[in-house]
Parts: C-alpha cells; sequence; structure tokens
C-alpha cells in the first residue's frame, strides 16, 4: 500500500488577464506564503523539497528554475524543476513523499503569460523543427482538425460545443478567482471569428496571469499540521505520440490512460459514479467534452448531449469545471493543471463559496498540456 | 531508512560529437535502445520514462521534452521531464529513482539528450538568456566571464597558480583516450599545452573548458526484486541529494559551493556514509571547466577546502590513485552535452563499480562510487552515490 498523502495548504494569486503592478516572483511570493500560512509550516524549517514548474520559451529565460528559490522560502534546499504540466510537477512532490525520504514537499506553477509578446510564434516552436516547422502552420490548425474529426466521428455539434464555453464562463461569475466570467450565449460563441474551421475564437481559453502553491504531506505530518487535510487517492499521466503523423487523432489517448492508472490507484471502477464531480481542461470547448469521455465520466460520443442536458451544470448529476475552467477562469499555462486541482481541494474543504457543490467527497482533476502535444496528467482527491 | 531499493541495471550511450548528423530525437532513441539492449529489456518492460535534457534554447525547441518524448520511449508512457541546468544529467536518474522508489514503477527507464551544434553559430549565445532580465541580461554577460569570476576567486583564496589547475585538464583528457565515445581524448597532451591554449576570459583559456558536443546518454532503473531478476550485477542507489542555492549569485562568496555541500550531505546521510573519503571508491564529479573539478571534490568534502589542488599534483585523483576522479575522462576529454554529461558520469560509476570500464578501468575493486553534477547560475548542486552489494 502506498503511504497516504494530503494537501494541506494552498496559496494563490493573480488569475487576472493582466498583472502589470507585480512580477512574476511577487505572483510566485504571495501564492507560497498563503500556502504556507494554510498549511501552518515554515518553509525553511518544515518544508523539505520543492518542485517548480515551468518552461523556458514561456518565462522569457533559460534555465528558469535558477530564479525560483528566493520568494519560494528554498533557499539551499532540494528543489528541482518539472518541464512539464502543473499536475506533473504535483505528482513529483507526491512520488517523493511516497519514497519514504520526504514528509512535506511544496510545489509551484505559474503564468506570466501576459508578458509574452508572440504567444502564437512560441507555440510555433514547440512543433517538430524538421517535419512540421517548415510547414508554417499556425499550431492551432491542429486544434481545428482534431475538432472536426471529433464532431465527425461522435455526431457532437459546434453548439454543444459552444454551450461549454457558456456553462464555463457562466460558472465563472460565481468564483471570485475567475477572470473572464461572462453571460454569454451559443450564437455568441458561433458568431466569433473562425481560428481554424470548426474552432472560433471564443472556443479558445484566453490566456491568463496566476501562481499557485501547494503544500503536501504524508499522513502523520497531515494529520497533526491540519484540519482538513485533503487525500490524494490517485494519479496518472502519460503521453501519446508527439509527431502529428503518427498521433491518433480521434481518441485522447494520453486522457484515457492516465485516467485509468490514476482510477486503478483509488480504486474506482465506474467514475461517473464514484466521484461527484471534475475539473477536466477545457483549453478549447471540444476539450471538455472529448477529455471527458477519454476519462469514462460518460459513454464515447454522450459529452455533448450530457451538457445539452444540463447534467455538466453546477446543479447538474455530475458538475465539470464548476470553477468556469479555463474558458472562464482564463488559460494558465503549465500552471492550468493547478488551478483544476485547487478547485478541486476548495470544493472538497467546503470553501468554494458562491460556487460550492453539496455533499462531495471526491474530485478529479485533468490536465492536458496544450498545442501541440498529446501529454496529459490526472488526480483524484478525497475529504 | 526503509526506503524501497532501487538499482541501475543497464547503460547505454552514443558517441560524444562536435556536430551530429541525428536529430535529438534519434540521438535519445539511440541511447534507450542501447541502455535497454545492455539489460536485454525492451520498451514493453519499461513502466516510466525519465527525460532529462537543458536550454531548450539549443535546438530553439519549445517544450524540448514533449519533443523528445517518442524518441526516448515514452510513447503511451508516463513521462516527465526534469530540468535544473547543467545539473540535469544527475538529477534525472533522482528522479527515475523516485519514481521507482515510490513504488508505483519497476522499471524506470532514464534519458538524457543534448543537441548544442543545433545552435548558430555558438551555444554560448543561447546562455545570454539565462541571466537576469533585467539586472544582467542588459550588460550582455557571457558564461566564460561568470566561471571567470569565480576561477579567479577560487585561485585567489587559496594562492593557487594556473599550472596547479591545467593538472586536471590534463588528466582528464588523457583519461579520455581511453572512452570509445569521447570528444577530445588525447594521450600526449600537456600543461604547457593548457597553459598555451587561447585566453578567453582570464584565467579562462581554451583548454581549460569543455566543449561544445552533441549526444544521449541512457540509465534503466529497476526495483529490487526486478533488478535481480533481470542481473547478477545490480547497481545500488545508495544515496541522493540535490540543492539550489540562491539566484542572487553576485551576493554569494564564489570561491566554495556550499550548495554542492549540502546535496553531499543529504546523499552521504542516505548512503549511510560518514567517512566519504574512506568510503567512496571512485569519484565523477562535474568537470565543465577544469577548477570545477577541484571545487566540487571540496563541496563534496572528498578533499579539505583549497586541497583538492594537492591531491591531483600528488596522483592520488588518478585513475590509479588512492581516490581516482574523473576516470572516464569527464566533461573536459569525453565531452560536455549538458544534461547526457551528468547522466554519462552516473553510467561511468555503473560501469567501473560492475568493473565492466575496459581500459578505463580503475584498480582495487570499487564498491562505492559518487556522479556528482552543478548548473543554473553555478546554483545547483545533484549528487547520486551508487554502491555494489549490501
Amino acid at each position: 500500500m502506498p503511504r497516504e498523502v494530503a494537501i494541506i495548504g494552498v496559496g494563490y494569486s493573480g488569475f487576472r488577464a493582466l498583472t502589470p503592478e507585480v512580477s512574476y516572483k511577487e505572483l510566485m511570493y504571495e501564492a507560497a506564503v498563503k500556502a504556507y500560512e494554510d498549511a501552518g509550516v515554515d518553509p525553511r524549517r518544515d518544508i523539505e523539497s520543492f518542485v517548480t514548474v515551468a518552461e523556458d520559451f514561456t518565462e522569457g529565460t533559460s534555465i528558469f528554475d535558477e530564479y525560483v528559490p528566493d520568494q519560494l522560502g528554498a533557499v539551499l534546499k532540494p528543489v528541482h524543476t518539472i518541464s512539464g504540466e502543473g499536475l506533473h510537477g504535483f505528482i513529483a512532490a507526491y512520488l517523493q513523499i511516497l519514497t519514504g525520504a520526504m514528509d512535506i514537499v511544496a510545489v509551484e506553477a505559474h503564468s506570466k503569460a501576459s508578458n509574452i509578446l508572440t504567444p502564437d510564434e512560441i507555440m510555433a516552436f514547440a512543433m517538430d523543427p524538421v517535419y512540421n516547422r517548415p510547414l508554417q502552420v499556425n499550431p492551432h490548425f491542429i486544434a481545428g482538425l482534431e475538432m472536426n474529426r471529433y464532431l465527425c466521428e461522435t455526431g457532437t455539434t459546434r453548439e454543444q460545443c459552444a454551450l461549454v464555453v457558456a456553462k464555463n464562463k457562466h460558472n465563472a461569475l460565481y468564483n471570485p478567482l475567475a477572470a473572464y466570467g461572462a453571460n454569454i450565449a451559443i450564437e455568441d460563441v458561433l458568431q466569433s471569428e473562425i481560428v481554424s474551421y470548426p474552432l472560433s475564437r471564443l472556443d479558445m481559453s484566453p490566456r491568463a496571469d496566476g501562481a499557485i502553491v501547494m503544500v503536501l504531506a504524508a499522513r502523520e505530518r497531515a494529520e497533526e499540521l491540519s484540519d482538513i487535510p485533503i487525500w490524494i487517492r490517485g494519479v496518472g499521466w502519460c503521453n501519446d505520440s508527439f509527431s502529428l503523423e503518427n498521433r491518433d487523432w480521434m481518441n485522447a489517448i494520453y486522457a484515457a490512460k492516465a485516467g485509468e492508472t490514476a482510477y486503478r490507484m483509488a480504486g474506482i471502477r465506474t467514475p461517473w459514479q464514484e466521484l461527484d464531480f471534475a475539473e477536466i481542461d477545457d483549453t478549447f470547448s471540444y476539450k471538455e467534452l472529448q477529455h471527458m469521455e477519454a476519462l469514462r465520466l460518460c459513454r464515447p460520443g454522450e459529452a455533448g448531449m450530457l451538457t445539452e442536458d444540463g447534467a455538466t451544470e453546477i446543479g447538474g448529476d455530475f458538475p465539470v469545471n464548476p470553477s468556469g475552467g479555463s474558458l472562464g477562469m482564463g488559460h494558465l499555462l503549465d500552471a492550468s493543471g493547478l488551478a483544476r486541482l485547487l478547485e478541486v481541494v476548495l470544493q472538497l474543504r467546503g470553501e468554494a463559496g458562491q460556487h460550492q457543490l453539496p455533499d462531495v467527497e471526491a474530485g478529479l482533476a485533468f490536465a492536458w498540456r496544450g498545442l501541440p502535444t498529446t501529454s496529459g496528467a490526472a488526480v483524484i482527491l478525497c475529504n | 531508512m526503509g526506503l524501497r531499493k532501487v538499482a541501475v541495471v543497464g547503460a547505454g550511450m552514443t558517441k560524444f560529437v562536435r556536430r551530429a548528423q541525428e536529430t535529438g530525437r534519434e540521438l535519445a532513441y539511440e541511447a534507450a535502445k542501447m541502455a535497454l539492449d545492455s539489460c536485454e529489456l525492451t520498451l514493453d518492460d519499461v513502466d516510466a520514462v525519465a527525460l532529462g535534457t537543458a536550454p531548450d534554447a539549443f535546438d530553439a525547441v519549445h517544450m524540448k521534452g514533449e519533443y523528445l518524448s517518442d524518441g526516448a520511449g515514452a510513447w503511451r508512457k508516463p513521462f516527465m521531464r526534469s530540468y535544473v541546468g547543467g545539473g540535469t544529467g544527475v538529477f534525472a536518474p533522482i528522479q527515475g529513482w523516485y519514481h521507482v522508489a515510490s513504488g508505483l514503477f519497476d522499471v524506470c527507464l532514464v534519458v538524457c539528450e543534448e543537441k548544442m551544434s543545433s545552435c548558430q553559430p555558438h551555444p554560448q549565445g543561447a546562455f545570454l538568456t539565462i541571466f537576469d532580465h533585467t539586472t544582467e541580461r542588459p550588460l550582455g554577460p557571457n558564461l566564460l566571464w561568470i566561471f571567470a569570476l569565480e576561477m579567479n576567486r577560487y585561485m585567489q583564496t587559496y594562492g593557487l597558480q594556473k599550472k596547479d589547475i591545467a593538472l586536471v585538464s590534463v588528466k582528464n583528457k588523457r583519461n579520455a583516450a581511453d572512452h570509445p565515445c569521447a570528444l577530445l581524448g588525447d594521450p600526449n597532451i600537456t600543461v604547457e599545452d593548457v597553459l598555451n591554449s587561447e585566453v578567453l576570459a582570464w584565467p579562462v583559456q581554451r583548454l581549460d573548458v569543455s566543449p561544445v558536443t552533441d549526444g544521449a546518454v541512457a540509465v534503466v532503473l529497476a526495483a529490487e526484486n526486478v533488478a535481480k531478476r533481470i542481473t547478477d550485477k545490480p547497481v545500488w542507489i545508495k544515496g541522493v541529494g540535490w540543492s539550489l542555492d540562491t539566484a542572487y549569485w553576485t551576493n554569494r562568496d564564489l570561491y566554495y559551493p556550499k550548495y554542492v555541500e549540502y546535496a553531499a550531505r543529504m546523499a552521504y546521510e542516505m548512503a549511510g556514509i560518514r567517512e566519504p573519503r574512506k568510503e567512496i571508491h571512485v569519484v565523477e564529479p562535474y568537470d565543465p571547466f577544469d577548477y570545477k573539478e577541484l571545487h566540487h571534490l571540496e563541496g563534496l568534502l572528498l578533499a579539505d577546502k583549497g586541497e583538492a589542488p594537492r591531491l591531483t599534483a600528488e596522483g592520488v585523483t588518478a585513475r590509479t590513485g588512492n581516490m581516482p576522479v574523473c576516470p572516464s575522462g569527464g566533461l573536459l576529454g569525453v565531452g560536455n552535452p549538458i544534461a547526457a554529461a551528468g547522466l554519462m558520469k552516473v553510467a561511468e560509476i555503473f560501469w567501473q563499480l560492475r568493473g565492466e570500464a575496459g581500459k578505463r578501468q580503475v584498480p582495487g575493486k570499487p564498491i562505492t562510487g559518487l556522479a556528482q553534477a552543478w548548473g543554473d547560475l553555478m546554483q545547483v548542486g545533484t549528487v547520486i552515490i551508487l554502491g555494489i552489494g549490501g
């Protein structure tokens, strides 16, 4: 049996389209101070290891972990970067505690997307430099292709995707952390300009700035330090093929495999019955639906209909992205997964405020790294 | 400590070359294939993949870990890329260690790849972007300059001469002459050659510095029960340690790498090592510059402060000495494809402890060895201790 590990502290800052008054270091500092206070730990004394999540090109600095230790209280401590999704970093922290060598580990992820002058060009630098980059396609083309295939194979409609946008932006109105809450209609989404057919501008989550820090602890320390530890029941992560030529365009295999690993670990057989809600990557509207199906939260092709029936709304049978998701909160680059997980923690603690779900005991967070990757991670939490 | 035991069971490396014809993915594939072949495993046996590669700016690939993933064998597998600058090569197996020691995986493939030659005209250009965007980058600093500062400080503190330090370069480049994958092995190099080489940024001269290199290295890690099925000669990971110092390097005294000491103490404690100078039999400290080997031996507590040059002059650190240091030839001789160079050091300890290092084999049947890397802004230490038996 793996060691039991809980989240005992969360801290966050930002979650705005622009944060011109603070640097990334100040965002991180604020999130860290809040998380340590929430956990009741002193980073210098209690935290044995730190994981930070970053990619050089989105930071504008090579070897970014150089600039991490000071504002996290981690100077001369074990610190390392995971160049992956925030949930990958979270899992790396969790694994360190599972070894038995560490009892308390912190994880940090952030986005200072508003500093990036040319985000689409940077995304293009993630394309295979030999085979794909010379074609000079806009990477959103990949999402358009995939969305088209998904709609075509499952019979899901653009309207159903637009409903995801309307739902998530509406949820975000009730989430004080969300930057992009709005009351919009399906027509608004359908009539916004096409980025790469059938993907329209409002099908895409807008970027935001923010930082999130979480403190994880092994059972003994968690129970000592926290009145409301939120337990980690399962984790899973997986890559499919990076190469555009070889990947499975219909199925989000990375999500299915990451989910299966997490479910197996948590002993979950029927996720839609045993989980109460989920926070799922919705970088693009169709991704929420595609990921729901891959994660077995409904049958293949059903997610659009469930959305239409209101099942995934805050008052529905199985709320999805009650926080507003990336569409409503803003896409926090590689911190997006931790934003999903943060909502799961707040819901399970009963601290979600106006958008609190009643009687929730188990929730799932799932993150995808975004274009052009096929990389995803899942975490299941219980209170 | 009751930790799950993790062994290195296989290793492989490509040739280290100045300009590889292969793409980064192909290099990663070659090393991974060799490592798996060396222990007669296939990708089907691999539960998870840990990858290390240093700045994305070298090959101008954003999310380089994702790009390398299928070459590194991560197709439809759990995959993560860790990153601590120059320390990455020794950190990646630490990442692999926590994957296996967590109990979630039995076999983890660790791959490190670097292709520096894509960066034209010279990867120093990419290193310009490691500096603080506000306080330092406008000055147009260069890595050689800051290492010149550090080398100068080290020499000043202990009254060292250039010739004391050049001995390291000579030793390592001569050792590398016996390494089949080496880029800059030279059996005839002398101290005069180093002292007469072009001055890059005083006191750093061309032959004090490791070369720009392309290459990849991979190792296979396995949990105890599986390792014993795979091989008769598992090499155990006895201890790991890592530590990151402040970003404000101008506030630090550069004469001593405290972060290396902290990382080493963490690893020694985990390995139950109390007297490292007696208990460590072969050492691969990070030597991108010749003075760094000395600096790191002191940080690792394997030499008193300021005494590492004397140990070198007396031959203690020679391949046949009492404490062989960089028998592989190190970065100075084998080459420095950043992340791959660190993992090369771990692979070298693996081969030395198994008695499979060929012409590089140190005498005396070593049973415990240490590999260390360093990076970021002269700021991070990563240490791994391997041992046989027990």
